[in-house]
């Protein structure tokens, strides 16, 4: 599956079905993270249960400490 | 009178009348470091009319690469950095009026150096003291922008009391750490970025252009080439204990502090975190691995990065060995562990 992911199209291996997975792929740690799925801000506690489809469009917004 | 903001009056939206704005307001400076200097040399050159920069730290030679008011003779010199900052932006712009203060900030103080700042600007390195920040922010009604690095990647986003959620509603959790620019690194050219929203933001809230503001939560990497930009305003929680209707301000609290207790003759610093929780310490002993000695037992994870030795358990505490200066060890806590 392909998605777009903050404008880049990146291919996610198939174990990859919720936004929780996409979360888990793309970070080793455990983030504190804003998503944004087809245009839809997510609740952290729906992240688990959105599932993504080939071509979906997410921005995923990190929040970071460094300065 | 010289024609020095000749170049910033001639840009329509701040003109004549911005000009003289900007030259009344007070900018309150969390943090010296890479943002903080960038920031700060920006608005200087501006033609702000106050800015108090706080930071407990000395320039060393590590901070060269990205920390832009510092030299090579400030880190031989072991500087504090606000006392080098402050001698670079006089060098700067004379007209403006610099305060330096070398502290580590806590709720107390931030009370006090709150006193007729028109805008706080975020250049820390620790959610605790970002929290204290957003706090504080809530209770006198005045706007920050918060501002982030680590590695090739940068956050930014402008908080405006009564208007945007906060960051407690965006967090929606008290971070327990994460990666720093000391385990991870960072590139001078994030915090140039990062730098440049802040500053744009800043200086349209102090010329009064906030019709102007970005209202978005951005991100970006520069080296993988991403970016992101979300409308967060949904986030905004009524009943957020710092911005909702019946706000008790808790990062303001004794109870949610950072605490600290020399232990006396170990040369030892103890630091007992506010996020309560489990700490995954084979996860922070592979972000530390390339910083320094990591030691690890089914109890407590040792971390030495000559002179020091850092001892965190399970329960976040951490034990800052070869120290009995709170600021120093609380120095060192945030640069290893987030
Ligand atoms: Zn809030």
């Amino acid at each position: 599956m392909k998605l777009l992911v903050n404008g880049n199209h990146l291919q996610v291996p198939s174990n990859v079905f919720t936004i929780a997975d996409v979360i888990t792929h793309f970070f080793k740690h455990d983030p504190i993270v804003i998503v944004e799925h087809n245009g839809i801000i997510l609740e952290k506690n729906n992240h688990p249960k959105q599932i993504v489809a080939d071509g979906d469009k997410i921005e995923l917004v990190e929040f970071v400490g460094g300065g | 009178m010289n024609d020095r903001y000749s170049r910033q009056i001639l840009f329509s939206p701040i003109g004549q009348e911005g000009q003289e704005k900007l030259a009344e307001k007070h900018v309150l400076m969390i943090g010296a470091g890479a943002l903080g200097t960038g920031n700060a040399e920006i608005l200087v050159r501006s033609g702000v009319g106050k800015i108090t920069i706080v930071d407990r730290d000395y320039v060393e030679w590590s901070n060269l690469q990205r920390q832009q008011l510092y030299t090579e003779s400030d880190a031989n010199n072991r500087m504090p950095k606000v006392i080098a900052a402050k001698s670079r932006l006089e060098e700067i712009n004379q007209d403006v009026q610099i305060e330096a203060k070398i502290i580590d900030v806590t709720p107390l103080e931030m009370g006090q150096l709150i006193d007729g700042v028109d805008l706080i600007i975020d250049a820390t390195d620790n959610f605790d003291i970002r929290l204290i920040i957003n706090d504080i922010s809530q209770k006198y009604r005045i706007p920050w922008i918060y501002g982030a690095v680590v590695a090739s990647y940068g956050i930014s986003y402008t908080i405006l009391p009564n208007e945007t959620p906060c960051l407690h509603c965006l967090l929606q959790q008290v971070p327990m750490g994460g990666m720093t620019c000391d385990t991870a690194g960072v590139i001078s050219p994030v915090v140039q970025m990062v730098v440049a929203h802040q500053s744009a933001e800043a200086l349209k809230i102090l010329t009064d252009n906030q019709e102007a503001l970005r209202k978005r939560l951005i991100s970006f990497d520069l080296w993988t080439n991403q970016q992101a930009s979300i409308d967060v305003s949904t986030f905004k929680n009524t009943s957020c204990l710092s911005c909702g209707e019946a706000p008790t301000y808790p990062h303001l609290s004794y109870e949610s502090q950072t605490k600290t207790a020399v232990l006396c003759g170990r040369d030892t610093v103890q630091i007992r975190p506010t996020s309560a929780g489990k700490r995954d310490l084979q996860t922070i002993a592979a972000r530390l691995s390339n910083t320094g000695k990591v030691e690890q037992n089914s109890f407590l994870l040792s971390f030495t990065s000559e002179p020091h030795r850092l001892v965190m358990f399970h329960d976040g505490r951490v034990l800052v060995h070869g120290t009995s200066d709170v600021t120093e060890a609380k120095s060192l806590y945030y640069r290893y562990f987030g």
